[in-house]
């Protein structure tokens, strides 16, 4: 069967978009992708979570969460588990959260640069090393790039639009444009 | 007489760049206690920088901000070429003006239709702005996607640009790419000057002194100047640190500043106090109700600051790609010593300064880096005390005078993945 290719506006894909450390700069390509998407995303999407464009913000109930940022204090690693916990899928997006790089140079510091820092660490406290998201929960997807590559990105959410039944099995266009 | 007792405890506020959090403690009608604490955790550049090569760091920093790579990369690789004694080509100059002009549109863009906007017309998102008012959310993006196009153009991307280098570009913009964007830049000037329009009939206000730091110059330009402030300082770029007093903030994750002493405030409202006369001569004309508005010591003034800015860049923008004509340049040899270089330019969110000190072999041996966001914290957090029990007196409820906070902090545009990632301090334990 063929799905309606146009989504009717009500039944929509559960989104969060969430950000832990890192320079947010995929989040940013997320917004940029906005300007030609989000009119097409309004009738596809639900923001459940995405506080870089809104105020009210929940971790329940979502279907694809994606994840920008390593996860380099205890309090972000927490919140990871909350998220995986309550999203059907989870996507890494980015280097930082898929391989932790570049928010991981402290892994790699020298003794000497280690002991520098060592009062900030204890101070707030941060983790032991900086880890990517794979190495706390179980990722379903990832979509690489420092930042994102903007095509890979609309793939994964049209493969979901697609998976959760919002579009049909042949709307092919990314990121569900027509 | 107003007797309220309350907490507030904002945990990651919405609609700004990166992660911080608010605390606010009032007994009896009186601000105990008011915390901004930036919670963004550090990645240690300073530290991760050092026996980096000259050529290579200016990629590695502008990892520090997605939105202002463009800025990171421009300062970075201003201190390289200053340490290793290169003067960049006219050409070289215009393109780099050209990929902050480009900056400026989208990021301006992104915090005033996207996060600003939505507090004017009383609502929570961009979303419900769009069931509101369509048209105006249909030119938000046009005009962002305007200034990410330009950046594409010049870049190759908008954040993390590729083709920008120390000696200059990799790759010169396609000349069919930049007469697409000229006609863009011309058709969403309109547009810039309705935002304007917009912020101008807003009634925000909360009114105060500040010492405003920035870059001047003759034409308004964000890469080079004197650095001045509203209280009559005029020092060379390279002097800046001289001026700056490092504070300690010991719950946030970055340290503030002090310039001479005192707080102050960088951004585009000190840009504009200090050098409006100076703008493009095309935004002068459109918008001189606007220019006229400052200086002005009201902090909300920073918005429509920001979208004169995004109006000068345009034109600039159009000045720039219709008179010159890129030629590939031969690729020019740098050659690394031992030594030391300062840059300092106009990032949208205030003045970023970077020392790099060099050994022989090119690599870094030594950097320092100042960023806009954590000059402006202990402004910001000034402001938060002495707005609260005006907020009071105005009888709001508790709920209210959290959003308007809220309201008073994303008017500083601050960006926490900046601020909380350059500073070396050491704590004192217990």
């Amino acid at each position: 069967m063929v799905l309606e290719a146009k989504g009717d506006g009500k039944k929509k894909l559960k989104v969060g978009v969430f950000s832990f450390t890192g320079d947010e700069g995929c989040v940013i390509v997320f917004t940029e992708l906005l300007n030609e998407y989000f009119f097409r995303w309004r009738d596809l999407v639900e923001f459940k979570y995405a506080r870089v464009i809104q105020q009210k913000n929940v971790v329940k109930d979502i279907d694809v969460a994606f994840v920008e940022g390593a996860i380099s204090g205890f309090k972000e690693e927490k919140m990871l588990r909350k998220i995986r916990r309550n999203s059907k899928r989870v996507v890494a997006i980015g280097s930082c959260a898929i391989d932790g790089s570049p928010s991981n140079h402290r892994n790699f510091f020298d003794e000497q640069t280690t002991r520098e820092i060592m009062p900030i660490l204890r101070k707030f406290p941060y983790r032991k090393k900086v880890s990517p998201l794979h190495e706390i929960i179980r990722v379903d997807e990832t979509v690489p790039g420092c930042p994102i590559v903007e095509e890979s990105f609309l793939n994964i959410l049209n493969k979901y639009l697609i998976e959760f039944g919002i579009v049909g099995r042949d709307s092919n266009e990314k990121g569900g444009k027509q | 007489m107003h007797q309220h007792s309350f907490d507030i405890n904002i945990e990651n506020l919405s609609k700004i760049e990166g992660h911080a959090d608010l605390y606010i403690k009032v007994r009896k009608g009186e601000v105990l206690d008011a915390k901004l604490k930036i919670v963004e955790n550090k990645r240690f550049y300073t530290q991760a920088i050092r026996g980096k090569m000259f050529n290579s760091v200016p990629q590695l920093v502008s990892r520090i901000c997605g939105t202002c790579s463009v800025a990171h990369l421009s300062c970075c690789t201003e201190a390289v070429e200053n340490a290793l004694d290169f003067k960049p080509s006219d050409q070289t100059r215009a393109l780099r003006h050209l990929n902050m002009y480009g900056l400026m549109i989208r990021d301006h863009a992104l915090h005033l239709y996207i996060f600003v906007l939505p507090d004017i017309f009383g609502v929570q998102s961009v979303m419900e702005l769009a069931d509101k008012d369509e048209d105006l959310v249909r030119q938000a993006f046009i005009v962002k996607g305007a200034g990410n196009r330009l950046c594409k153009l010049v870049g190759g991307r908008a954040i993390h640009p590729i083709f920008s280098g120390v000696g200059g570009f990799l790759k010169l913009p396609e000349k069919n790419g930049i007469k697409k964007s000229i006609e863009e830049l011309y058709s969403v000037r309109a547009f810039a000057t309705e935002l304007i329009d917009i912020l101008l009939e807003s009634d925000f206000n909360f009114t105060r002194k500040s010492n405003y730091v920035g870059i001047a110059n003759e034409n308004y330009n964000f890469m080079r100047g004197e650095i001045m402030s509203s209280e009559g300082t005029c020092i060379p770029e390279r002097h800046y640190w001289d001026h700056l007093n490092r504070v300690v903030i010991p719950y946030s994750q970055a340290t503030g500043f002090r310039f001479e002493g005192k707080e102050y405030t960088v951004g585009a409202l000190a840009r504009m106090n200090l050098n409006r006369h100076n703008m493009h001569p095309d935004t002068l004309h459109d918008v001189p109700e606007a220019v006229a508005k400052f200086p002005s010591d009201n902090i909300y003034s920073n918005n429509l600051a920001q979208a004169v800015e995004m109006l000068h860049s345009i034109d600039n923008a159009i000045e720039i790609m219709e008179t010159w004509d890129f030629k590939q340049e031969p690729r020019p040899v740098i050659k690394p010593k031992a030594s030391e270089g300062v840059g300092v330019i106009e990032a949208p969110r205030g003045t970023l300064y970077y020392l790099l000190s060099f050994m022989e072999d090119g690599r870094i041996r030594y950097g320092n880096l100042v960023i806009p966001t954590a000059q402006n914290q202990i402004q910001m957090e000034k402001d938060i005390k002495a707005f609260v029990p005006e907020l009071l007196s105005r009888d709001m409820e508790r709920h209210d005078i959290e959003h308007e906070i809220e309201k008073l902090i994303r008017a500083y545009d601050p960006c926490m993945s900046c601020a909380s990632h350059f500073l070396k301090v050491r704590w004192e334990d217990g």
